[in-house]
């Protein structure tokens, strides 16, 4: 198999196990402030609170559990491209439901 | 000449059962070939429906079916060709074939999950057609299961929806599939910019089918959400939207239409530099053109919901958004016509159905201007206008795409020549009879009369007929082009490498291709439209049969 691409396989370095383990601790943390954080009433923020940390758990686990960190720029063009699209697609369809006129 | 013996390159048995060998083969080539065979059954099943529906409408009142049966076969027509035939039509059974070959690769980057693609698309295909003969019957919604009626039809609306679920599957895995095989397995010295039209047309659309097929399982697992969990997100009584449903329909629905057209504009983007002797005009625009709509085509969907009542901010920004893809659009049409200027023009059979193309996909791309204007849209919506607009861009356009491309690659594939003179009348009649068939709906649509009805007033009736003999006409000429093509697998005239003359990669192995691909990792050292030094094989025949 040939490639044009820039593959650097032989020169990752994977994360170690202790980078596992704090980032097991982080989730553990976040979803516990999940938790915390549903008990109190924040109003609108309610949904900004809960979306937040779950974007931070995810990231934590795309980056470090999925490797996206040690990828080329490439992989990680790709992955922002798709929740780029994910955004657009929702963005656009608020243009149909923030703007409803009530019959 | 069908005796000469020939070398059987893919087509050669392993040892072992022949049948097993096939079913469980992680050869592209092979993998390629299965998919056509089986998208060629399931698009004769929709040609036999489609014409069913066309005899029913010859004479206002029932004809022929009951209207529960007339309301069953427009969707399972409209499910059947849209998800088992022209979706895959192109990429998985063509894209399969010649897209390692034309990259100088040795296979697709993953074979197992190609092999995979197939067998999930099989028991999608399968799980779709279950739907008609297990209870409930076959469904009555239209292809787009629209809530609230696909939630009340006692149909078996689930049944068929899980079948799409299933195949959304092995559109995302081939697109996946695709993806990495472009970027990781080009040959030495095939640069982005030395790739041909077909592997970029086939990057754009692999992104499309990565991007947006989530989408559908996304809603298809929402609806069983709301069904079983009794969870408010379609219907308002229990606080859900109803156009909710449209606007996630068609995210996908709509740049699904970019995964039909977008392969069959790179096949034509192929196909006429090589009968026209001369590089393709705006090789770079034509890229750019396929990425443009590709991205451009996923932020249009809600221009199929102008009358359903969402606002009028949205239409005026979904309007606007629909008039740009025009543009790309536009460019490659040029972008072909430019290329034949001044070409030395060989009007051999795949050549007369990219013509084919540009004039079909022309007169349904135009007509989608007329939709696409909020305005005019409101009078032509749900009428046969949009039937025909539909039929010309897709069974004009990727249908066409689609024959150009057997065409063009059958010598490769079977190392044989089918009657060019027979091909030539086909393609003449099946273009003839697609504009008998669905021009006159443009007519019916602008004089009012409604899609997916089962009777109609007596004032239609001539154009319904005429349209009902283009339909005859059409299946006449996909008779005799698919007879042809049979026929000349076996007792056609044996072919060298390269009858056409083509530069691309494939024209360079034997016909049929060995199983391995290439002897040797292939070099490249120039473009994909560098036919200098190249003499169409076809010439010296062509010629000696003019001496007759």
């Amino acid at each position: 198999m040939h490639t044009t691409d820039t593959i650097k396989d032989t020169e990752h370095h994977g994360p170690s196990y202790t980078l596992f383990v704090i980032i097991w601790a982080i989730l553990l943390v976040l979803t516990g402030v999940t938790v915390y954080a549903a008990e109190i009433d924040l109003g609108f923020l309610n949904v900004v609170m809960a979306l937040s940390i779950a974007t931070i758990k995810a990231s934590l686990v795309t980056f470090i559990f999925m490797h996206l960190k040690y990828e080329n720029l490439t992989f990680k063009i790709m992955v922002l491209m798709a929740f780029a699209i994910l955004s657009i697609f929702i963005g656009l369809t608020f243009f149909d439901t923030a703007y409803r006129v009530a019959v | 000449m069908s005796d000469t013996v020939m070398d059987k390159g893919f087509f050669a048995p392993k040892g072992g059962s022949k049948i097993m060998e096939w079913l469980f083969t992680t050869d592209h080539k092979r993998i390629g070939m299965l998919y056509l065979w089986a998208i060629l059954i399931f698009f004769s099943v929709g040609v036999c429906l489609g014409l069913a529906l066309r005899l029913e409408l010859f004479a206002p009142g029932p004809t022929i079916m009951t209207q529960q049966a007339f309301n069953a076969i427009f969707t399972l027509h409209g499910v059947v060709m849209i998800f088992l035939v022209v979706i895959p039509s192109i990429p998985a059974a063509f894209g399969n074939i010649f897209l390692p070959l034309q990259l100088g690769a040795e296979d697709v980057a993953f074979p197992r999950l190609n092999m995979f693609s197939f067998w999930l698309y099989i028991v999608g295909g399968g799980i779709a057609l279950t739907s008609l003969f297990t209870a409930g019957g076959a469904p009555d919604t239209g292809w787009t299961f629209y809530v609230p009626f696909s939630s009340i039809s006692t149909t078996n609306v689930s049944v068929a929806v899980l079948g799409v679920f299933v195949l959304g599957f092995s559109s995302i895995l081939t697109g996946l599939n695709f993806i990495v095989t472009i970027h990781r397995m080009r040959a030495e010295g095939m640069t982005w910019l030395r790739m041909p039209l077909f592997p970029w047309a086939l990057y754009a659309t692999a992104w499309i089918q990565v991007l947006a097929t989530p989408i559908l399982s996304i809603t298809v697992l929402l609806i069983a959400i709301e069904r079983l969990l009794g969870m408010g997100i379609f219907d308002p009584a229990r606080g859900g939207d109803p156009l909710l449903y449209q606007h996630l329909f068609w995210i996908y629905s709509h740049p699904a239409v970019y995964i039909m057209i977008l392969p069959a504009m790179g096949v034509i983007s192929d196909i006429i530099p090589v009968f026209c002797r001369k590089p393709i005009f705006g090789y770079k625009t034509i890229i750019g053109s396929s990425l443009a709509i590709a991205f451009a085509g996923s932020l249009v969907w809600a221009h199929h919901m102008f009358v359903s009542g969402m606002s009028d901010t949205a239409v005026m920004v979904f309007s606007f958004l629909t008039f740009i893809v025009a543009v790309p659009s536009a460019v490659k049409v040029f972008n072909w016509l430019s290329t034949m200027y001044k070409g030395s023009i060989r009007p051999e059979p795949p050549l007369i159905f990219a013509l084919g193309f540009i004039f079909l996909f022309a007169m349904g791309g135009i007509t989608g201007l007329v939709l696409g204007s909020a305005g005019t849209d409101m009078h032509v919506h749900d009428t046969y206008f949009v039937v025909g607009h539909f039929h010309f861009v897709i069974f004009g356009g990727t249908g066409m795409g689609l024959f150009a491309s057997m065409h063009y690659w059958f010598p490769k594939i079977y190392g044989r020549m089918y009657n060019k003179r027979i091909a030539t009348w086909s393609a003449i009649i099946i273009i003839a009879g697609i504009n008998g068939l669905y021009f006159p709906m443009y007519l019916l649509g602008l004089a009012g009369m409604p899609r997916r009805y089962y009777d109609y007033l007596p004032q239609y009736t001539d154009l319904h007929q005429l349209s009902t003999y283009g339909s005859w006409i059409t299946a006449m000429g996909l008779v005799l082009m698919f007879w042809n093509l049979w026929h000349g697998r076996k007792h056609g005239r044996v072919v060298g490498k390269n009858p056409w003359g083509a530069a691309t990669l494939e024209w360079t192995l034997p016909s049929p291709p060995p199983t391995h691909n290439f002897d040797e990792d292939p070099i490249v050292t120039h473009g994909p439209y560098h036919y200098d030094g190249l003499i169409p094989e076809e010439d010296a025949v062509n010629e000696s049969e003019g001496d007759k």
